[in-house]
């Protein structure tokens, strides 16, 4: 019997060590890169004693700020909009059964994964041109609306991941007290649904920071993002200034993360 | 989240507001335009000055010739200069609004891919050639044998950019063939001496400032002012002229034709030509101008630099590379591609 | 009858769900592709762009070659050999994926659920900072004067350092640790809603640590092994920054070859033929794939 009990299936063998494993591996880079921010030599590969010049260096560049703080919003708008539009996708072609037209809407949404992003790019460079040229209006909206529909599949596959299967017996039992549609999503499904929304969201949201092509073909004049400014970069040399302003956004992170889970173990 | 919508909004008039006075949109290859100069012309006329970067000729042709995207001023390489022409995206200038005009040096002033400088003013020249680790190996370094057939030294250390053009073009001087050649006899010894030479190769990849600083690379084709940056953090660095033939190369600005800001933009052109501003281009990206005068105004070190200041032994061996027809782009594509499959 | 209702309206419900996710596709994606469907079928333009004439080489030269130097027509092995590269590195992508990411999203899960917010951040923290950034500082690590080799010669065991930089192992490496959230959040996904307590019943039924695993375990889990899988290796597979910088460009992947078509190759008409050959391949990979997969799924 106590031989039994001992198989525990959330501590498998060998599972917690790869885990951890993971974990530094993810965070050697990350290190390294927090590490040379603090370099005193103007190469990214030379190690030339501690200092904080590329920080002031960074400080003073707003090409490099505006970038960063664009990219923020660039990610943060279109993971909202991905994600939402996505989570209506997910309810309407899971745990239905079959309808016509299904594979076409699970190919579509999944188009955006299929096609390397230079062709993407240089598809909506000819197409939001002609539109730019006939209305005149040259804003972010563009870089939004791009990055939006090539989250959408990102957002998507985790949030139907996790409804697939999802047991409906609840809702059915709302439903049977008359609970209205929207109260049964609202109260029932969304909060069960929840975990892969989050997944979703924050998939998008480092998609969509990561994007260097797509944003470099559709971006009018001024609306380099981080990725741009660097790919600009990258054919002259790297400065360890985008080392220090990530370093930063680092910080920035897990300050507001941090603050945030405080917060909200202090209300349960 | 209120905070991110409400930056958007901003971001999102800021952009709408584009249009106001004293703005102009510089579309400039990254890391190449000095902050320093841009801070004096803001400082000078009160024209704010928003850069845009792109990384290659190519994707600067295609966002320009698509239009729509709002930029002014434009800076393409020699070559491509006759493609902006000849696809209408640039406008002809009035040199009666560019009083400085007759700065431009005097070699510079008719060039073969826009004579008489219709088009385009200067902004930096250079040439391409190879860089190599002195303590590694301290042979001849002026032939570009050092990538295509290195020394013992060398071989299995060398890094080639990923130019096309560049490559293919040092290449066909190495075997006695002309810029744009379509000639297949000297198209074939070109192709079996670089597959010939690929097994010598470690990589074909940019950064070579940072990584030649940091002897992580020893030997590279490389361009002159990339290799000064790294002289001046590994003083083992040096800079070969290939005798057989090595590529020239400058990058002009030129007006778009369907520029906002055209008043703006031509401030911005006659304000480069002052020698004084043109050596605070150099003296950031490391490359020659092209006005005269500016030599003056730049750091002791650039004056006798051995990389910008081409010695007169190795100045026959320059040559522009001409904008090449669709025929020979073709067979290069071919060769290029069997390279790196 | 009533069945037949039931099923419209349930069909009905689905495409008004999914349609403001169909316009936006439409507008920002899947439309403008129409333009490289007909591109495709143009001549090259001069230096960039295409000429308006109707031409299937670009579709010819997918599978043949004209060679430059004699004129015969064989089967275009570069771009096969090509192809035939991105397939391999990005199934192995997706294994070393999936064997780092499986045990990561079960350890984030079985966390309590405070501890489990925290880990889930840790995860996608590091891809915070931008794809650009983090392969450099993969760079960094791996390069010969770098910390891993540094560490490994400090420590005594090797003498010269180990050249992984600019080898498909550093691609390798860049590629599965890029796209490791993709494998960890979908399948973190699916195990969380997973009952612990089945395990034990399905242990009394089963017996076997392997029986439970496979029976009751495995088809909960599938779906988020399904779209981890497919979150990893398509996008491998067009993958262009990675193997350019870690690989060192010598050999390029298909996204890499696709790229020069409409850059330095000047052939866009080209370029956008090999992206639809590699649509249709994914596409139908993944149609077949749904295909099998949903014929033994309990809800389809």
């Amino acid at each position: 019997m106590a031989r039994r009990r001992s198989f525990d299936v959330t501590r498998l063998p060998g599972f917690t060590a790869i885990a951890i494993l993971a974990f530094v591996l993810l965070y050697a880079p990350i290190v390294t890169l927090v590490i040379y921010s603090f370099n005193g030599s103007s190469s990214v590969n030379l190690w030339g004693g501690f200092s904080l010049q590329w920080y002031r260096i960074a400080f003073e560049n707003e090409a490099v700020q505006s970038a960063a703080v664009r990219s923020f919003v660039i990610a943060a708008s279109a993971s909202m909009i991905a994600t939402t539009v996505a989570t209506l996708a997910a309810l309407g072609t899971t745990r239905r059964g079959k309808f016509p037209g299904q594979t076409i809407i699970y190919v579509m949404i999944n188009q955006p994964l299929m096609v390397p992003e230079i062709v993407t790019a240089v598809a909506l460079l000819i197409f939001f041109a002609s539109i730019k040229i006939a209305t005149g209006y040259t804003g972010l909206g563009y870089l939004i609306l791009a990055h939006s529909a090539f989250c959408v599949p990102f957002a998507y596959l985790p949030i139907r991941a996790r409804l697939e299967g999802m047991d409906s017996a609840m809702e059915t039992a709302a439903a049977d007290l008359y609970a209205s549609p929207v109260q049964t999503f609202r109260h029932i499904t969304l909060p069960l649904l929840m975990p892969g929304v989050l997944a979703g969201a924050m998939l998008a949201f480092v998609i969509s920071l990561d994007d260097v092509i797509i944003t470099e073909f559709v971006k009018s004049a001024g609306q380099d993002t981080l990725p741009t400014y660097m790919l600009g970069q990258l054919r002259r040399a790297l400065t360890p200034e985008v080392n220090a302003i990530s370093t930063v956004l680092l910080a920035v992170t897990i300050v507001i993360l941090t603050a945030f889970f405080l917060m909200t173990r202090k209300r349960d | 989240m209120k905070t991110v919508l409400l930056a958007t909004t901003a971001l999102l008039a800021g952009a709408f507001g584009a249009a106001a006075d004293g703005q102009l949109n510089l579309y400039n290859w990254g890391n190449y335009t000095s902050p320093e100069l841009i801070e004096k012309f803001t400082a000078e006329t009160g024209i704010e000055v928003t850069i845009t970067d792109y990384d290659s000729n190519t994707t600067a042709l295609a966002k320009v010739e698509a239009g729509g995207s709002g930029f002014d001023l434009v800076v393409p390489s020699a070559n491509y200069v006759p493609v902006f022409v000849e696809k209408g995206l640039l406008a002809p200038l009035d040199k009666s609004r560019l009083s400085n005009f007759d700065n431009i040096a005097a070699d510079w002033k008719d060039v073969a891919w826009d004579p008489n400088r219709d088009y385009t003013i200067p902004w930096q020249w250079g040439t391409t050639g190879v860089a190599v680790n002195t303590s590694v190996y301290d042979g001849d370094i002026n032939t570009s044998e050092i990538f295509l057939n290195p020394p013992a030294e060398l071989v299995g250390k060398v890094n080639v950019v990923p130019e096309m053009n560049d490559v293919i073009a040092l290449t066909i001087f190495n075997v006695g063939g002309d810029a744009c050649t379509e000639d297949l006899e000297v198209l074939r010894k070109v192709r079996d001496k670089l597959m010939a030479a690929k097994d010598s190769w470690i990589s074909m990849d940019y950064g070579t400032t940072d990584k030649l600083s940091s002897n992580d690379l020893v030997a590279t084709v490389n361009w002159n002012g990339s290799t000064m940056r790294a002289r001046l953090n590994n003083a083992d660095v040096a800079y070969g002229y290939p005798k057989e033939g090595y590529p020239l190369w400058m990058d002009s600005v030129g007006l778009l034709a369907d520029a906002q800001n055209v008043d703006e933009a031509y401030k911005f052109l006659d304000f480069i030509m002052i020698p004084e501003n043109a050596a605070l281009i150099s003296t950031f990206a490391r490359y020659a101008n092209g006005i005269a005068g500016s030599d003056a105004f730049m750091p002791e070190e650039m004056k006798t630099a051995p990389e910008i200041v081409i010695p007169a032994e190795f100045a026959a061996a320059g040559r522009f590379l001409p904008t090449c027809p669709q025929k020979a782009t073709e067979l290069y594509t071919a060769i290029w591609t069997e390279l790196r499959k | 009858m009533r069945a037949k209702t039931h099923r419209r309206s349930k069909g009905l419900n689905g495409w008004l769900l999914s349609l403001p996710a169909l316009v936006l596709l439409l507008i920002a994606a899947s439309g403008p592709l129409l333009i490289v469907v007909i591109y495709s079928f143009l001549e090259p333009g001069d230096y960039s762009g295409v000429r308006w004439t109707f031409s299937t080489d670009a579709w010819f030269r997918i599978l043949f070659q004209r060679d430059i130097f004699d004129g015969t027509v064989s089967l275009a092995d570069a771009n096969l050999s090509i192809f035939w590269r991105s397939v391999k590195l990005s199934l192995a992508t997706t294994l070393i994926a999936f064997v780092l990411g499986l045990p990561t999203a079960w350890f984030i899960a079985t966390r309590t659920p405070a501890a489990r917010a925290v880990w889930l951040f840790l995860i996608t923290i590091p891809f915070w900072t931008n794809l650009l950034i983090r392969t450099f500082a993969i760079m960094e690590v791996i390069r010969n004067q770098g910390l891993m080799n540094t560490a490994l010669i400090n420590l005594g065991l090797i003498e010269t350092p180990i050249q992984v930089l600019y080898t498909d192992t550093a691609v390798l490496i860049g590629m599965a640790y890029v796209y490791l959230p993709l494998m960890v959040l979908p399948l973190f996904a699916a195990i969380d809603r997973f009952d612990f307590k089945l395990i034990e019943a399905g242990y009394d039924l089963y017996a076997s640590r392997m029986g439970v695993l496979r029976r009751v375990v495995l088809p909960i889990i599938r779906p988020g092994i399904v779209a981890g899988c497919i979150l990893v290796f398509v996008p491998s597979l067009g993958a262009y920054v990675t193997p350019r910088v870690l690989g060192g460009g010598k050999n390029m992947m298909i996204g890499n070859f696709i790229e020069l078509q409409f850059g330095q190759g000047q052939n866009w008409p080209l370029g956008s033929a090999l992206s639809m050959v590699l649509l249709i391949v994914v596409l139908a990979a993944l149609l077949i794939y749904t295909r099998v997969s949903s014929r033994d799924d309990p809800n389809g």
